[in-house]
Parts: C-alpha cells; sequence; structure tokens
C-alpha cells in the first residue's frame, strides 16, 4: 500500500479525501464506509437555527448544479447535545463547519466546539454577509479585513485545526488567503461553490427560490483548479481542493497544482462511493507513477515548458 | 437502502411519453414499500449530472417496476435504455405509505403520472389479510384524472386488483368530464363510507391541495405523496424542503422545512402548509 496520508498543521489524516460540508452525513453510512474517509466535514452550524431557504433550492444546470439551501441547521446547542453524539462510530476526525453574523459569533461558536473531544477541526465558513458599519458589504470571505477579523477571533477561541473556506467570488483571492493565513489559519479550503443562476423560461421565474444561488461541480472544477495552482506558490499553509471533483483524475489534478488534501461534494450526490472510489484511485495514481508519498504528488505541476513558450 | 447496479429487464412505452421500466432486483422486491422511490442515475458522463427521483410504481417477482413520464433530458435518457442495460439505482428511498392496520374503505386519488405510485399501494391493500372479505365496506375507490383519455394510466391494473375505478379527464374524451377532484367531492357526498376510510394521493401540487381540502372537510385522513428537485435522496443535503406547519399544543405558530425526500414523500395532508 502506497502511504497516501496527510498532514493539515496539526491535523493527521490517513488520506486526502474529505466530504464536503453540507454533502454529507451519517445517513451516507448505509452506503459507503465513512471511516474509510481522510476526515468528515460536518454540515454548517450557527449559532441561532435557521430555518433556510424556500424551494426550489436545488437546480440542474450543465454539467453542474446550483443550490440555495440557505445553511438550514438547528443551531450550536441542537448540534453539541443531540449530533456531536451520534459521532461516536466515527472513528476518522471530524470536522466541524461554523458560521456567524459578526466575529464575536464566529468566536463563541469555536469556543464551544473547541472544548468537544471529538471535534479535530474547525472549518471556518466565510461566506456570510459581511456586516460593517451596519451595512452589508459582501461577504466576509470578499473582504481580507473582515476575513482576519473573524480568523484572528476564532484562533483564540479554539486552539485546534482551523481551517478557512474561501469563496471564489473575489478579484484577488491570494488577498483574502494571506489575510486569513495571517489571522493563524492552519489550512486554506479553496474553495466555495461560485454565485449562479437560472431561469425557467416558461414561466420566466428563477429556478430557485431564493434566485440565486452557489454553482458546485464539473463546472466548477476548472475555476478552481487554477485558484489553487495560483495560491501555492504564495501561501505557506496547506490547501485544500473543492470543487467539481467527481473521480480520481479530477483529485490527482487538484493536487498536482498545490492541493494537501481534497474535498468530494457534489460527486457524492452522484454517486455515493464516489470518495471511496477517488481514495483508492489516488492510491492506484501514485503506485503507477512510482511515487513513495504524497510529497511527490502535491504541487508537483510541470509548467516548465509553459514557461518558455 | 442500496446503490445497486441493476439489469433492466423491460422498458417500454405505454402511452405518448409514459414508460414503464422493471428492473431486477431480489433486494429492492423483498425490502420495499408503496410509496418509495428510487433514485435513478440516467447518463454515465456529467451531463445530466443530478439522479432522477422515480417513485416505486410495482413490486413484482425478483425486482421492481418504475413507472416514468418523459420530462426532460434526464428521463429521456432513461427512455431510451434497453432490457439488457445496466441501470445505477439508489434505493428503497423515503417512508412510503402508512397501511395502518384496522381498516375502512380506502380512497386513491391520481393525477397524471402521480398514478405510479398508488398501483403498487392498490396492490399491497388488496393483498393484506382481510382486504377481500367484505369488498362492499372495505373496498377501494380508486380515481384517476388527466388531461385527456390517452394520459390515462393504470386504469385496467386496478380493475385487476378488484377496484371500484372513477376516471376523468380535462377535455372529456374519457370518463366524466372536469377535475378528479369533482368526481371525489361528487362521489363522498353521495356514498355512505365507512369509518377508519383514508385517501391517498398522488399527482400536481394543485390537485393535491383541493384534495386535502376535501379530505379536510369530511374529516377523513388523507396522506399526499409530493414531488420535488432533489439532490442527494436521503435527506444529506437539505435541497427539497416542503413547509409543514408548526403545531405545538395544536396552535399553530408558523411553518418549518421537512425534507420530501427523508420525512417524505408521503406526509399527512393537514401537516402540509399548503
Amino acid at each position: 500500500m502506497v502511504d497516501i496520508s496527510v498532514k493539515i498543521g496539526k491535523l493527521k489524516l490517513k488520506n486526502p479525501v474529505m466530504s464536503a460540508s453540507g454533502t454529507f452525513g451519517l445517513e451516507y453510512g448505509e452506503l459507503l464506509d465513512i471511516n474509510s474517509l481522510g476526515a468528515l466535514v460536518l454540515k454548517t452550524i450557527t449559532y441561532e437555527p435557521r430555518q433556510g431557504n424556500p424551494a426550489p433550492r436545488i437546480a440542474e444546470v450543465s454539467s453542474g448544479m446550483l443550490n440555495s439551501i440557505g445553511l438550514e441547521n438547528k443551531g450550536l446547542e441542537d448540534f453539541v447535545k443531540k449530533k456531536v453524539p451520534k459521532l461516536k462510530g466515527i472513528k476518522i476526525p471530524v470536522i466541524a463547519s461554523i458560521a456567524g453574523n459578526n466575529a464575536k459569533e464566529y468566536a463563541a461558536l469555536a469556543a464551544r466546539l473547541g472544548r468537544i473531544a471529538k471535534i479535530a477541526a474547525i472549518e471556518v465558513n466565510l461566506s456570510c454577509p459581511n456586516v460593517r458599519h451596519g451595512t452589508r458589504e459582501g461577504l466576509i470571505a470578499q473582504d481580507a479585513e473582515a476575513t482576519q477579523d473573524v480568523i484572528s477571533a476564532v484562533r483564540k477561541a479554539a486552539s485546534c485545526a482551523l481551517i478557512a473556506k474561501l469563496t471564489p467570488n473575489v478579484s484577488d483571492i491570494s488577498k483574502i488567503a494571506l489575510a486569513a493565513q495571517k489571522a493563524g489559519a492552519d489550512a486554506l479550503l479553496v474553495a466555495n461553490t461560485f454565485p449562479a443562476m437560472a431561469v425557467d423560461i416558461e414561466t420566466g421565474k428563477p429556478r430557485l427560490g431564493n434566485i440565486t444561488g452557489g454553482l458546485s461541480g464539473p463546472a466548477l472544477k476548472p475555476v478552481i483548479l487554477k485558484m489553487v495552482w495560483e495560491l501555492y506558490n504564495k501561501i505557506e499553509i496547506p490547501i485544500i481542493g473543492c470543487g467539481g471533483i467527481m473521480d480520481y483524475k479530477d483529485a490527482v489534478e487538484f493536487m498536482l497544482c498545490g492541493a494537501s488534501a481534497i474535498q468530494v461534494g457534489t460527486a457524492t450526490f452522484v454517486n455515493p462511493a464516489a470518495p471511496v472510489e477517488i481514495i483508492k484511485g489516488i492510491g492506484k495514481y501514485m503506485k503507477e507513477k512510482k511515487m513513495a508519498g504524497p510529497g511527490q504528488l502535491i504541487g508537483k505541476i510541470k509548467v516548465g515548458s509553459l514557461w518558455r513558450l | 437502502m442500496k446503490q445497486l447496479m441493476l439489469e433492466i429487464t423491460g422498458n417500454k412505452e405505454i402511452s405518448e411519453g409514459f414508460y414503464r421500466m422493471r428492473l431486477e432486483s431480489a433486494y429492492l422486491a423483498a425490502n420495499s414499500k408503496p410509496g418509495q422511490f428510487v433514485e435513478v442515475k440516467c447518463s454515465s458522463g456529467p451531463d445530466p449530472l443530478l439522479r432522477r427521483p422515480l417513485g416505486i410504481h410495482r413490486v413484482v417477482k425478483g425486482g421492481i417496476e418504475l413507472l416514468y413520464k418523459i420530462i426532460g433530458r434526464g428521463t429521456g435518457l432513461i427512455a431510451r435504455m434497453k432490457p439488457g442495460d445496466t441501470l445505477d439505482v439508489i434505493g428503497p428511498l423515503g417512508n412510503g405509505f402508512d397501511l395502518s392496520p384496522h381498516r375502512g374503505a380506502d380512497i386513491l386519488v391520481a393525477g397524471g403520472h402521480g398514478v405510479a405510485p398508488l398501483v403498487a399501494l392498490a396492490d399491497s391493500l388488496v393483498n393484506s389479510v382481510g382486504r377481500i372479505v367484505d369488498r362492499e365496506k372495505r373496498g377501494i375507490h380508486v380515481f384517476i384524472g388527466a388531461k385527456t383519455a390517452k394520459h390515462i394510466l393504470c386504469a385496467k391494473d386496478f380493475g385487476k386488483l378488484g377496484c371500484d375505478v372513477h376516471v376523468a379527464t380535462e377535455d372529456g374524451s374519457g370518463g366524466s368530464k372536469g377535475l378528479i377532484t369533482n368526481s371525489l367531492a361528487a362521489f363522498l357526498n353521495t356514498i355512505h363510507y365507512p369509518l377508519c376510510t383514508t385517501i391517498y394521493a398522488c399527482g400536481p401540487t394543485g390537485m393535491l391541495k383541493a384534495v386535502a381540502g376535501i379530505a379536510m372537510e369530511k374529516h377523513i385522513p388523507c396522506q399526499v405523496s409530493l414531488e420535488e428537485r432533489m439532490a442527494c435522496g436521503v435527506g444529506v443535503c437539505l435541497g427539497c424542503p416542503v413547509k409543514v406547519t408548526r403545531s405545538p399544543g395544536h396552535q399553530v405558530t408558523g411553518f418549518e422545512y421537512k425534507m420530501v425526500c427523508k420525512d417524505g414523500p408521503v406526509f399527512n395532508a393537514e401537516d402540509i402548509a399548503w
């Protein structure tokens, strides 16, 4: 067996494949062995319960899907009391995902979750409205200063590994990435879904109840891949690639571009066996290429000849 | 539930745009309940991307049948599949109809291809213990509505099961002219139905809402099978919400979202915030 274990800050993963937040739950335990994953990332929780967006929340588009779930969740207390006990049988690192209205709320969530032994790391979902000076100006992850504030607050509140989840909808992702790194993030998750919409021409109405949503799936992959490659040489902390990874070939592409680990989301809906097949595929690929470890794969894209063109 | 690679043993157009597919699976035959569904992969590539939820139409020896309508590209691709082809299926999914014991009469109301899961339901009702003993009192009354006569599906199947079948078409080309909900209301006004009668309905939302209204007025318990766009089909992505009234102590205090795939697709009609 090829060693495909990777390290994300303090976190050791037996393989680089994680579930993407909001696309995985213990329900999938009937269809695949959850403990074979590198890590389990849970659905984003907020301090207070959130009802989520009206239907339809899903729209299929060419080689992708849009979602506008609206962070529906039952809130922090329900999570701690009801969800955490159900994680008893999970032997792999469990990563909680959090979202808040401001730095203080993020910190409160992190402080509470950081005390739970079962939670190995916290993923900070920064795709939340950026409330500054009483007005909403884009998302936190679109503002380097706000990103730094939130990550710093979370860093002070919890000692476990922190992953900053970025939005791809920015003019220069490296500015946001550097802000997150400076504030103490242990890894970057590149990236969340891309804002998008679709219209039903028969009714003339948007195909999502929330009008707009986030694009995921194969259509998004090349966009995110380029961001990972761009960040790899500018950032010191590990990058986790996430965007339209459907099979091991996609995962290897991301790793060649510099991702230390990857997350699988939409692919699981299409093929619940996808995460497990990707893990096996990465191992097989590395064996065929005679790679001793992931160090020989991560960031090893051969761009030399292209530079000379 | 399982993810299965199943052999297609039949896939025929039974009426314009409507297909019946047979899948070989001892597992699904043994584990499927009426009202449950499966998620079917309609292409081997990334487009169309998502699976299609299709109601289990009938449980047959060694397998199941699906009845579906070509709605878009996904179902169009499924319709082109041939016997001998392999289909990637996840199921059975969802809760299914609640078939409680000590029953009275059963009233099944179908709109368009909403008839699909009701055949499996009628099958179960007929074949459960003591069903046919007293057909007069404990009969199964089926109401099928559609646009035109050629869109009326499965009337013969219900007939074979000994059900009392009523048909209505919007253009009057088959059965009585008008909405099937009018036929249902007229029926309930004229006959003396026994206690413990239950209504089961599947079809377009407008029809289900009308059926729910009639059931409420007559104080007849009513179960409706809903449809919604889905991604995962197993309750993970929270992509298929339906508004359910929240009523602690029978006082309605707003609504909450339930998931059609996991909490449903069958709901008590009175719980839905229509």
